[in-house]
């Protein structure tokens, strides 16, 4: 694109997009740097009363342990808390619930994708629709059942509504995805002798790579970030991260640590980093693909 | 099975690896507790995870609780053998008829309890209380002194109090109580009016009785005392204001006893505020003669869908969990309500406000449906949106709402 | 493809979701046309540990007779729908009879909790979700001119807001607004007053809210927008160009048409997410200036000591149909798209 002369950027316009980025890096990131600065201090000087100047110098963390460093949070969250209890929680919910929701949402987008027929299109409404049922009102119906078949409490039981609760918004990237992948392969593979499986099986998964990573980024978002579900459906055992998080923060009658909390946060926010590096490339090739053209 | 153990017990455990507690031998029996997330009810269930023999010994801490215990209840065997609730929250578990009475296992296994910590409902036993807490006054020595003032034994004196620190310019800002528009701002109204001397229900019936003078009176010493406070008060919770606190920006507040314990010790507080701390009883109000406070406990329940050998091994080992020795080793975690306990200096101002003749926090059917209409509506005539009235009025009909889909009226 | 092998690729998921979504929502539908019985009460004494006294108490076995003769309880029909905690059709009518003039009438409909609610939820859902397209699809622009060498952590830095846990980044952005926090004691000084506070007043709440919705959301419209932007075929912007097309005009007239599929998606997406609005209410601790259709669930839920399962269940398909009704022009869009396509 470089090479044409219409293409070349007056400088204001350099400027001009050059600041936005920088205004937008320094908005999206700003309250995250913050926090992870702010992680190294005591609560008296990340959420100082006297002046916010503080957390930023950490008079209070010098006067109460010697340093302007202090990683008593870290060591309070994963050490005395055992944190990596609900770590380890956390990754098997995770990575189960986008294994799931992946290959559930791979043969159901790919049905809808080619089926053609009008009922496809209201199921992919109905679900829609449905995922508008607020989490809170689901969860309270699931509690009665869950404890009457006693299944209430695992990690099993939260994977499955988790990925039940997700399929709609897979379902739909999924098969918006599969619209993009021109229909003629799989249907010259059927006409080779393929069954309709043997074409899923041969001629679809080998290209579908980018849109179905795409996609599980999003599940992988949602059940690692996941509040509503895990704090009401899972005992202390099998708590996983965020409820866990929470619990930091007190109850009504007593204060918590705070900065439990914040460590923990901070300590959440390390495997997303790399998360994110690794598959960065894929998210975006898998969008190219065309994931979401609806 | 001891893994299980030991994750129940989980940090507290070691902490106390070294206090000797009463040998506990439970032949077998399964012992599942759910029980709200804080320090004082860990150092319980820790104590009766100490419980050996056959039995096994778990415990989930939760601050949802709330959420799932009648569900877990309902269930046949139901999940958890006992829960550990409080005045509030052990009403949905009666309401339902969920809870077993323990008359036998006291008679059986009880030998250490005293009359006050049975929780008895028509003559029933239906939960062991084991720990008290209450709202009361914190209040600045030494900002009490610059201009001069008593400790004020009444709210119409914390008013006044309030003002002349803020006139003599020391704090623009010097009171602040739990006023968050959740169930905190609901439980300072229900202090309030219950200080005043009001009733919540027509007698005899769940109808509101709230839309009269007292309820007016309420609201306006509420928000003399807003007028006081920081304009962020709709936000403000214990974890909130013990910052605040802490910080040397209040003179008097209203908390809970169970920050007493934190703001004596003063860890993370600004020079001087620790040791000018003073707990105090809570302040009556309007002429009354007891403190506008609510007495609360927290006991154990046992659950009615389960064995009795279940029942039995759990009351052995709850029993345990309320031991002399665990009290002994975490004295200071609590007021408790057991006779081995010592009160140190944070359990003066529940004890204050006990002794004043405080009311207990009702504990009827539809107390709890009252109290979120308080906490929807108040903010309205807080913020200065419309009149007492007016709020008094929307209460009543937000109540009667809800009170008619629950079946009570 | 044949109905058969639709049915058997589509079966997993659509069992996962009629057994966790359809059913309970089936159920919660049901359920919401009922009231509980009439408690049986007596009268009894109850002794703690501070006094004794003489309370009304639920007769267990007199309720749990009841109980057994209809387990769902009295049929109410549309009742707890036009009671005053949701549509309030009658406190409606007394209001529109005795009400002077328009203001009256809205400020007196604005004290029944589900109209208060729904204007909240409407206007964040009618702001949030146009600025978190444009500033989305801006920030995609300007992310696609940066140098190759920066991209990869200016992507990274981007999705931050999505990515970290709600609970904890609001958290500390609400402790950032305070008036002692950073942000909060720098507007105090931009604006010359000390009192200013974004927590105390009305209208900066529901700003602060809004801002914090558009930032949390923007990553999302970005992350899209960026990937529909590399599929842009260059022949046609650079004919545009050589056609003497600005930049602006390229945009305007080649890139916005194009990405129209992604517009939609993300309009469906932040329609239907931003009226369920919750958790910046919840984290932010705003429920006294702002509340919400799902704060009303929430808040029935689990605010009190006695969940109130009818009545969040009547919000709750009070909430569907919203979002049904939210949805409709994008649903006929898709609806023409998908049989434009069959044909």
């Amino acid at each position: 694109m470089s090479t044409s002369v219409a293409d070349r950027k007056s400088k204001g316009l350099i400027w001009f997009t050059t600041s936005f980025v920088v205004l937008w890096v320094f908005i999206a990131a700003g309250p995250f740097l913050w926090t992870v600065w702010g992680s190294f201090k005591v609560q008296p000087d990340f959420f100082s009363k006297s002046d916010w100047t503080n957390a930023i110098y950490g008079v209070m963390t010098k006067a109460e342990t010697g340093s302007a460093f202090t990683g008593a949070g870290y060591y309070g969250a994963w050490v005395e808390q055992e944190f990596w209890r609900n770590s380890i929680n956390t990754a098997i919910v995770v990575f189960f619930t986008v294994l799931i929701s992946l290959t559930l949402g791979t043969l159901g987008g790919y049905a809808l994708a080619r089926s053609g027929y009008r009922y496809a299109f209201w199921l992919l409404m109905i679900a829609l629709v449905f995922r508008a049922m607020p989490h809170a009102t689901l969860v309270s119906g699931y509690l009665l059942p869950f404890f009457e078949w006693n299944i209430w409490g695992r990690l099993s039981t939260t994977i499955i509504v988790l990925v039940a609760i997700n399929q709609p918004f897979t379902l739909w990237m999924l098969h918006s995805f599969f619209l993009n992948i021109p229909k003629d392969m799989d249907e010259s593979a059927m006409v080779d002798g393929c069954t309709r499986f043997q074409a899923f099986r041969y001629v679809i998964i080998p290209v579908m790579w980018p849109g179905v990573i795409t996609t599980g980024l999003f599940s992988f978002l949602l059940a690692y970030n996941d509040f509503t579900i895990g704090a009401v459906l899972l005992n202390s055992e099998n708590q996983t991260m965020v409820p866990k998080i929470a619990s930091f923060l007190g109850t009504v009658r007593e204060t918590g640590d705070v900065m439990f909390a914040v460590a923990a946060a901070v300590s959440a926010l390390v495997p997303l980093f790399f998360l994110i590096l690794f598959f960065q490339r894929q998210i975006v090739s898998g969008l190219t693909a065309g994931a979401v053209k609806g | 099975m001891s893994f299980m153990k030991s994750f129940a017990i989980g940090t507290v455990a070691t902490l106390m690896a070294t206090a000797a507690f009463a040998e506990c031998e439970i032949a077998s029996g399964n012992v599942n507790v759910l029980a709200n997330d804080f320090p004082a009810l860990k150092a319980v269930t820790a104590a009766a995870a100490e419980c050996t023999g056959g039995v096994t010994v778990s415990a989930n801490h939760n601050k949802d609780f709330r959420n799932i215990t009648v569900q877990a209840l309902t269930a046949n065997p139901a999940e958890y053998t006992a829960v550990v609730v409080a005045n509030s929250s052990i009403v949905p578990l009666l309401n339902e008829g969920l809870l077993r009475p323990l008359d036998d296992l006291v008679a059986k296994h009880g030998q250490g309890l005293s009359k006050n910590q049975l929780i008895t409902i028509d003559g029933k036993i239906m939960a062991i209380a084991f720990m008290a807490n209450a709202q009361h006054l914190f209040v600045r020595q030494d900002v009490l002194d610059q201009i001069g003032k008593p400790v004020p034994a009444t709210w119409e004196e914390v008013v006044e109090t309030g003002k002349a620190i803020k006139d003599a310019g020391i704090m623009d800002h010097p009171f602040a109580f739990l006023s968050m528009s959740d169930w905190n701002l609901g439980e300072e109204f229900v202090n309030m009016y219950l200080g005043h001397g009001g009733e919540f229900f027509k007698p005899g019936t769940a109808e509101p009785a709230i839309n009269n003078e007292t309820g007016v009176a309420t609201l306006n010493m509420m928000k003399d005392l807003v007028s006081l406070s920081n304009p962020d008060f709709l936000t403000y919770n214990t974890a909130t204001v013990v910052p605040i606190w802490k910080s040397g920006d209040l003179a008097i507040a209203q908390l809970w006893g169970s920050s007493g314990g934190e703001l004596l010790a003063g860890e993370g507080a600004a020079e001087g505020v620790a040791e000018n701390t003073v707990l105090a009883s809570a302040p009556t109000v309007a002429g009354g003669d007891t403190p506008a406070s609510t007495l609360w406990w927290d006991g154990f329940t046992i659950a009615k869908n389960i064995s009795d050998e279940d029942a039995e091994a759990t009351f052995i080992a709850m029993m345990n969990g309320i031991s002399p020795a665990m009290v002994e080793a975490n004295n200071d975690a609590a007021v408790w309500l057991m006779d081995a306990y010592n009160p140190g200096p944070a359990a003066t101002g529940v004890a204050a406000t006990a002794t004043g003749g405080a009311e207990p926090y009702p504990m009827l059917p539809y107390m709890g449906l009252l109290h979120q209409a308080f906490f929807e509506e108040l903010p309205d005539f807080l913020q200065g949106n419309e009149s007492a009235e007016q709020t008094l009025a929307d209460i009543e009909a937000a109540y009667i709402a809800a009170a008619k889909e629950a079946g009570y009226l | 493809m044949k109905h058969r092998t639709f049915f058997w690729f589509i079966l997993p998921s659509l069992a996962a979701m009629i057994l966790f979504i359809a059913l309970p929502t089936v159920s919660v539908a049901i359920q919401s046309l009922f009231v509980e019985h009439e408690q049986v009460m007596v009268e009894v004494e109850n002794c703690g540990p501070f006094k004794c006294e003489t309370v009304l108490q639920v007769d267990n076995e007199a309720t749990a007779a009841l109980q057994e003769d209809a387990p769902l309880g009295r049929f109410n029909g549309l009742g707890t729908y036009t009671n005053r905690k949701h549509l309030a059709f009658e406190q409606v009518g007394v209001a529109w009879n005795e009400t002077e003039s328009l203001g009256a009438f809205l400020s007196e409909l604005l004290n029944l909790p589900f109209y208060k609610a729904l204007i909240f939820t409407l206007t964040f859902t009618f702001v949030v979700t146009p600025f978190v397209i444009v500033l989305g699809l801006g920030v995609a622009l300007a992310v696609n001119t940066v140098p190759r060498l920066f991209k990869g952590p200016t992507i990274f830095v981007s999705l931050l807001p999505m990515i970290v846990t709600p609970l904890v980044g609001a958290l500390i952005i609400f402790w950032m607004v305070d008036a002692d926090g950073v942000i909060g004691a720098t507007l105090q000084r931009i604006f010359n007053n000390p009192n200013l506070s974004l927590k105390a007043s009305m209208p900066l709440t529901w700003i602060m809210l809004i801002v914090y919705g558009i930032w949390s959301s923007t990553p999302f419209s970005f992350i899209v927008f960026y990937a529909g932007l590399q599929t842009v075929p260059k022949e046609t912007l650079e004919a545009a160009k050589i056609d003497g097309a600005s930049r602006w005009q390229a945009i305007r007239y080649v890139v916005v048409p194009y990405m129209m599929p992604l517009v939609v998606f993300i309009t469906l997406m932040q329609l239907m997410d931003n009226f369920r609005v919750l958790e910046p209410i919840v984290a932010f601790q705003a429920s006294a200036k702002a509340t919400s259709l799902s704060w009303i669930i929430y808040n029935d839920l689990r605010g009190g000591d006695i969940p109130q399962f009818g009545s969040a269940g009547a919000t709750s398909i009070l909430t569907i149909i919203g979002v049904a009704i939210l949805l409709t022009p994008v649903l006929i869009r898709t609806w023409r798209d998908f049989n434009r396509k069959r044909a």
